[in-house]
């Protein structure tokens, strides 16, 4: 869409500081300002996610009309059935929840909203996203190889991911292992450059405590992701070797112990849940702040929240394991742990609403999106006691319960939390403001469909109805025609849902090409990204304009004041600092 | 031209300085969810003591010496940068080099017996983490040697001598995972 805006401003502003490198777009490609690098994550991002949708598509078609030749698609076969929802977990979670929420606008916002000109380390980041896309050509061609994608779900357990005489796809599984594996190194690079721009490059003046609430979560999240994914990443490696060489970390037929690798993933793949659901949160506490001008309540006990989610989510991992053959005294060790780490979080959604309070609010997109997920997080989060608990997670493990439960906290993670994001940013990333009324009607195409396609969904798991279950004619006491019509609205649902983003894609489109000219500050906000140019030169701000830092972000309504915003880099009339 | 980011230092450490403790967080890691999972498989396969017995300890603890040495060469490097003493530090960087070169070659030799002995990476489950924990470490050796091999030649010329002290940082990691490995896969038997 509006990359080429970007790469010519960069263009023009590297000429004015006398640079020579390649020109055209061999320049953009090459290009080390990280909003450049932040779109080019956003807009593969979105393409896999247009992929991963599509994916949904098929497989839900399938479950509601089984046999059905699936517009677009086909017939679906068992094994491909298989692969569409194990590629789709794949995708949404490490090719579109992943680059957008964190490597995009972490990589667009934190030298913005620090006051810095770039990243530390602006090659690093490039190197970061290259790696990066060549983990999205690797995971793309393991769809079409030979013998298809890999089909033994998201989570790969062994011995089906181990061993091609199981799962028949020796390349689709081995192409994803090295996949997934490439992308964890992009976004450890990647991260590595988050946190040290955070710690070392914030504005003279910038203390911790002034550095806005989505940046600190990203910075966490950075950190989270880093201290859990070395396991995995020790037994991606030892995955790859069970595959191709053939030796037995994990197979139970060579010796190997299928449990390690649900140790080693869930290790990881917990604390990815608060990698992902952390920029989001971030991004909610900016918008509401802004749009109810008003301070947000308790920062510093969010920040503190934030250290205690992050460091309690490293002992929760075997809440997916309870059926698995753990210790019962295990299990209730994980429970408590698990029903701990509800605290914190229900405490952030209580921050929320206090900020809400009394605040003078604007029903904004970027507000309703917000205000959404809020609402919607909420009743993951509730469900998600449900699974925490053993005693109850052994009725419901593996029943449409669990999908239901989790993608009521994905979707207002990757989903919502992106498009709240990307409708509150979009003036700063490419100068246009976006059309409210498109923007109001895309808005509730998106969140009303959403809740017709998973409410039905929690209906089914209470039913206890199975997951990985290709066509449930094939099990007559799992079919009951009450159950197959749940299936149907669900499904119905989502080609609504679908629909409705090219509302989006069209809005986008009409707001970048005929949209208002957007304002340096379109939404009187405090933080620095709004004092510089929309969108924001290469090098951010002059270099002798580079922003200096007087308060904390969020001083909005502050009494005897004329305007209800205080921005960061406004010097204070009594030189307190 | 380095963005004026990167020259800021709100937490008074240098940036470079700051990421490679970050880089070595996240190897730790790395290494750690490897090494906790062999502790794990060994404590409940005792018959792989017999294995354990097969490896050659003499050449593990000559490859131990090597690599220390080669720290001590590392810090020597670091200390004459400090004093601004390229050339110096360069020469030192190289004889770290050669450790590292030495340490790979009796690997080779090692494993080359090892392997013509019907010893692989198939044979049973410690050596599958003899090799897969030996070659990650191996990994990391080289790629540390070839680093050091840039910033060396860059030493020599009196430019980036700070880099002396952060290729010697992980020099030192690289070095401690291998105190980690010696006696796990050669001592314990």
């Amino acid at each position: 869409m509006a990359e080429p805006a970007v790469a010519v401003m960069a263009h023009h502003e590297e000429e004015d500081h006398g640079h020579h490198g390649p020109g055209g777009w061999l320049k953009y490609l090459w290009s080390t300002d990280h909003k450049v690098i932040a779109m080019q994550y956003m807009f593969t991002g979105m393409f896999m996610a247009l992929i991963g949708g599509f994916m949904a598509y098929v497989f839900r078609m399938q479950l509601a009309f089984p046999g059905i030749n699936v517009p677009g698609f086909g017939m679906v076969s068992p094994g491909e059935y298989n692969a569409l929802v194990t590629n789709h977990g794949t995708l949404m979670i490490f090719w579109v929840a992943m680059p957008v929420l964190l490597a995009a606008f972490g990589n667009y916002l934190i030298p913005l909203m620090v006051g810095a000109d770039d990243m530390v380390f602006p090659k690093i980041n490039r190197l970061s996203f290259q790696i990066f896309f060549l983990s999205t050509i690797v995971i793309l061609a393991s769809l079409v190889v030979e013998g298809g994608g890999f089909a033994g779900a998201w989570t790969a357990y062994p011995p089906l991911s181990a061993n091609e005489t199981y799962n028949l796809t020796p390349l689709g599984s081995t192409l994803w292992v090295v996949g997934v594996g490439l992308e964890f190194v992009a976004f450890l690079l990647g991260g590595i450059n988050f946190i040290t721009t955070l710690m070392n490059s914030r504005a003279p003046g910038m203390r911790a405590f002034d550095v806005p609430i989505v940046v600190w979560m990203i910075v966490v999240a950075s950190i989270l992701f880093m201290l859990s994914v070395g396991p995995l990443l020790a037994g991606a490696i030892m995955l790859i070797f069970d595959q191709t060489l053939g030796t037995g970390f994990f197979d139970p037929a060579t010796g190997g112990d299928p449990i390690l690798w649900q140790h080693l993933f869930w290790f990881f793949g917990h604390p990815e849940v608060y990698v992902v659901l952390l920029p989001a949160i971030g991004v909610v506490a900016e918008i509401i702040t802004t749009f109810a001008r008003k301070k947000l309540f308790g920062y510093r006990i969010v920040i503190f929240t934030i250290v205690a989610t992050g460091v309690l989510s490293f002992f929760v991992w075997a809440h997916h394991q309870f059926i698995a053959g753990i210790d019962p005294r295990m299990a209730n060790i994980f429970t408590i742990t698990t029903l701990l780490i509800s605290v914190p979080i229900a405490e952030m959604c209580f921050v929320y609403i206090a900020t809400l309070y009394g605040g003078s609010i604007r029903l904004t997109t970027p507000m309703l999106w917000a205000l959404a997920f809020i609402a919607e997080f909420l009743i993951g989060g509730v469900t998600g006691i449900f699974l925490g608990a053993a005693g109850a997670d052994i009725y419901f493990h593996d029943t449409y319960f669990v999908l239901a439960h989790f993608h009521y906290t994905f979707f207002p993670i990757a989903i919502i939390g992106t498009f709240a994001a990307f409708t509150y940013w979009f003036p700063k990333m490419f100068g246009k403001m976006m059309d409210e009324r498109l923007g109001k009607w895309h808005f509730w195409l998106t969140i009303i469909p959403f809740n017709f396609i998973f409410i039905p969904l929690f209906v089914l798991g209470m039913g206890g109805q199975h997951r990985r279950i290709y066509n449930y004619a094939h099990f007559p006491e799992l079919a009951i025609p009450w159950f197959q019509n749940m299936r149907i609205v669900a499904t119905v649902s989502l080609l609504v849902m679908l629909a409705a983003q090219l509302i989006f894609f069209y809005n986008c489109y009409k707001s970048w090409r005929r949209g208002r000219k957007a304002p340096m500050n379109p939404w009187k906000a405090n933080s620095l990204e709004w004092t510089t140019q929309s969108p924001p030169p290469h090098g951010n701000w002059r270099p002798d304009e580079l922003p200096v830092v007087y308060r904390g972000p969020y001083e909005y309504s502050v009494p005897d004041r004329d305007d209800d915003y205080w921005p960061q880099n406004e010097p204070d009339s009594r030189g307190s600092r | 031209m380095r963005p004026i980011a990167t020259t800021r230092a709100a937490t008074g450490i240098a940036t470079g300085k700051l990421a490679v403790w970050w880089v070595l967080a996240s190897e730790v890691v790395i290494f750690g969810g490897l090494l906790a999972s062999y502790v794990m498989f060994r404590l409940g396969h005792p018959e792989w003591a017999d294995a354990a017995a097969l490896t050659n300890t003499k050449i593990g603890a000559f490859n131990t010496f090597v690599l220390l040495t080669s720290s001590l060469t590392a810090v020597l490097a670091h200390q004459a940068a400090e004093r601004g003493n390229g050339r110096l530090a360069a020469r030192y960087l190289y004889m770290t080099i050669g450790g590292a070169v030495t340490f790979i070659g009796v690997k080779t030799y090692e494993w080359w017996y090892e392997i013509s002995h019907g010893y692989t990476i198939t044979s049973n489950g410690f050596w599958s983490f003899y090799y897969s924990a030996a070659g990650l470490h191996a990994f990391h050796v080289i790629a540390g040697a070839a680093i050091m091999a840039v910033v060396a030649r860059d030493a020599a010329r009196n430019l980036e001598l700070h880099r002396v002290e952060l290729i010697g940082i992980y020099w030192h990691f690289v070095d401690i995972v291998w105190i980690f490995l010696f006696p796990l896969l050669y001592i314990a038997k």
